[in-house]
């Protein structure tokens, strides 16, 4: 069966973005190449198509092309994306320019090329490996399918880097942990062979970029491409260090609180959220929040300290009793 | 057009202009909002309630859709928050059956049984889709031209994208440009308009949060923008009420107006700014009104 070769190319028109580290002035200097590939190129074919025929200058990390090795994280129109599993037609489906980045949060070590360094520093700090209590006379640790299915979500994880790209915390605090790092912190606070989990718990719960540090504003859910959904990870980590007793911090007393007051009234009690977040002895911060209240007591919308109940709140209230008692 | 209205906690809290400005908008469009229907429904649990239990969380959604149900009306929220942390619920009460009976089960000693047929929408969403834009002009007063406004959704009403149901409703991507460009206002492009305001974190690091603050709103100004519109009111008391503590971060006044969607429109269908309470925003909204010719 005869094929037209040439109808089945489409025309694409790329932006990518250039950075030679031996070249200060490139930091702001962007390159526009009009190329015809196949209709069923992912982004990948079309700048590995520009690195061969049109620039081999162009820097660009690649290995497996299958969406399975992580290497060729890239920002495609503001998005972190793997561009082996992103098609030109997906983020160009009328022939609209397509603007190619490296990664957010990563350093630039040529065009497209980011360093991982700082990615793997992330990893480390979470002990990303199984510490059993004992070690088994003979044989090898057992656990169950049942336990280990739990855990498949985190352990899809490719290491591509994306989520951390986009992740909006670390763009203003390096310090921050990361979505990938907790994502494996949570792998290894539910694997049934680990016996750290409540050591694991109070590092993520005290150290400064832990877990309530994450703004839960699911970028990182939205550019994983494995499935991982970090931050939902996140707020099981949370979840699991409230439920162990961690509730001497910001995070877990603003949740508490939260929970109190839609328990009490079906509303949050925007008045002592902050304090009761804060802590009620905390002069310190609870002072730090008398501007911002005054600002709004001037401008006459600031929170009444008296909280009204919804109607028909005891059947609110008798939901939150029920999951207390089966807890 | 009749909606079972969930105005959420902090239009009825710290943002009552958020409220007002609604109200007064609902009247000039045609939409009546039933208040009766929602009166006894809880807060969504805003996302922290979820971060110490997700099924809780996802019980009272679910209780407050099975309110909507029995009203018999379609569910309007004004309040990003509300429609990302309903969609997300609603997205998994709706996936997993047994999930959804296991549920229904607490809801029985009310009386009240979810049978999932609750698609909540933000009043940005019903403009661009069922008001429709050519009805929005039609009741336009004064074209806003001249005004330069950014646009910022936040996160809660763009992500995850496959709960909020973007690919099934492709506008909801731009919707917030629709109506800016629809009120006769420039639109003021920037990459933050979709990203974090930082206030889930506001009391946990503050640093971070008015950082964020910091970097949105002072972008936003050296891109030309006179002030910024939102959907979301918890966006808005972060953008607003801690814009003096972002300044000094940026040695600088940056002094740009936060307005709520339903406030841009009203001011386009000749509603009184006072009406929409924009005198009691923290940054002085008088600049931006007098550069459309209103009287503060």
């Amino acid at each position: 069966m005869g094929t037209n070769k040439e109808s089945l190319l489409m025309n694409v028109n790329l932006k990518v973005k250039r950075f030679d580290p031996e070249d200060p002035e490139s930091q702001t200097l962007w390159q526009e190449y009009k190329i015809d590939v196949h209709q069923d190129s992912t982004v990948l074919d079309a700048l590995i198509h520009v690195r061969e025929h049109e620039d081999t200058s162009l820097a660009l990390r690649c290995a497996c092309r299958a969406s399975i090795c992580g290497s060729c994280g890239m920002k495609v129109n503001g998005s972190a994306k793997l561009v082996c599993k992103t098609r030109v037609t997906e983020v160009s489906p009328n022939g609209e320019q397509i603007v190619v980045e490296p990664m957010g949060n990563h350093p630039v070590v040529k065009d497209l090329v980011v360093s991982l360094d700082t990615f793997f520093d992330q990893i480390k700090r979470v002990e990303p490996y199984v510490q059993p209590d004992h070690v088994p006379e003979k044989g090898e640790y057992i656990a169950s399918n049942e336990s280990m299915e739990n855990l498949l979500t985190s352990m899809n994880c490719i290491m591509c880097g994306c989520c951390v790209s986009d992740c909006t915390v670390l763009e203003v605090d390096d310090n921050f942990i990361g979505p990938a790092a907790l994502a494996k912190a949570w792998r290894f606070v539910e694997d049934p062979r680990d016996s750290k989990t409540s050591d694991r718990l109070k590092n993520l719960n005290d150290q400064d970029g832990g877990i309530w540090d994450c703004t839960r504003c699911m970028q990182c859910v939205e550019v994983c491409p494995k499935g991982v959904d970090p931050m939902d990870r996140i707020m099981e980590l949370r979840e699991s260090a409230i439920n162990s007793g961690l509730t001497n911090s910001f995070g877990a007393r603003h949740a508490n609180s939260v929970n109190k007051s839609i328990k009490h009234s079906g509303r949050i009690d925007e008045f002592r959220l902050p304090i009761e977040s804060k802590g009620y002895f905390n002069i310190k911060e609870i002072l730090g929040l008398l501007l911002p209240g005054l600002r709004m007591l001037i401008k006459k919308r600031s929170p009444s300290p008296i909280h009204h109940k919804n109607p028909n709140q005891s059947k609110v209230k008798n939901i939150f009793k029920n999951f207390e008692d089966n807890k | 057009m009749k909606f079972a209205f969930y105005p959420g906690c902090v239009s009825r809290g710290a943002c009552p202009e958020l409220f007002d400005s609604t109200i007064a908008v609902c009247e000039k469009l045609g939409i009546e909002l039933d208040y009766k229907s929602m009166e006894s429904a809880s807060c969504t649990g805003s996302g922290i309630l979820q971060e110490k239990n997700l099924k809780l969380g996802d019980t009272l959604n679910a209780r407050n859709f099975a309110l909507a149900e029995k009203s018999g009306l379609p569910l309007l929220t004004i309040c990003s928050t509300c429609q990302g942390v309903m969609s997300q619920a609603n997205a998994r009460l709706l996936a997993d059956k047994e999930y959804l009976n296991e549920i229904n089960q607490e809801l029985k000693t009310e009386g009240l049984e979810y049978k999932g047929t609750i698609d909540p929408k933000h009043l940005l969403w019903v403009l661009v889709e069922d008001i429709g834009i050519d009805k929005l002009k039609s009741l336009i007063v004064q074209k806003l031209e001249g005004l330069k406004l950014a646009p910022f959704y936040g996160c809660y009403i763009v992500r995850p994208s496959a709960a909020l149901k973007f690919q099934e409703n492709p506008r909801r991507s731009t919707s917030l440009e629709e109506i800016i460009e629809a009120v006769g206002a420039t639109v003021v492009d920037f990459p933050g308009k979709t990203q974090c305001c930082g206030f889930p974190i506001l009391m946990i690091n503050q640093k971070n949060a008015v950082n964020m603050v910091a970097n949105h709103t002072s972008t936003a100004k050296n891109e030309g923008a006179d002030a910024m519109v939102t959907p979301c009111p918890l966006c808005h008391l972060n953008l607003d009420a801690y814009q003096p503590e972002a300044s000094k971060t940026k040695n600088e006044p940056i002094n740009l107006p936060i307005i709520h969607l339903p406030q841009l429109l009203g001011l386009a269908m000749g509603i009184a700014p006072e009406k929409m309470k924009l005198n009691k925003h923290i940054i002085s909204t008088k600049t931006m009104l007098s550069e459309i010719g209103v009287s503060p």
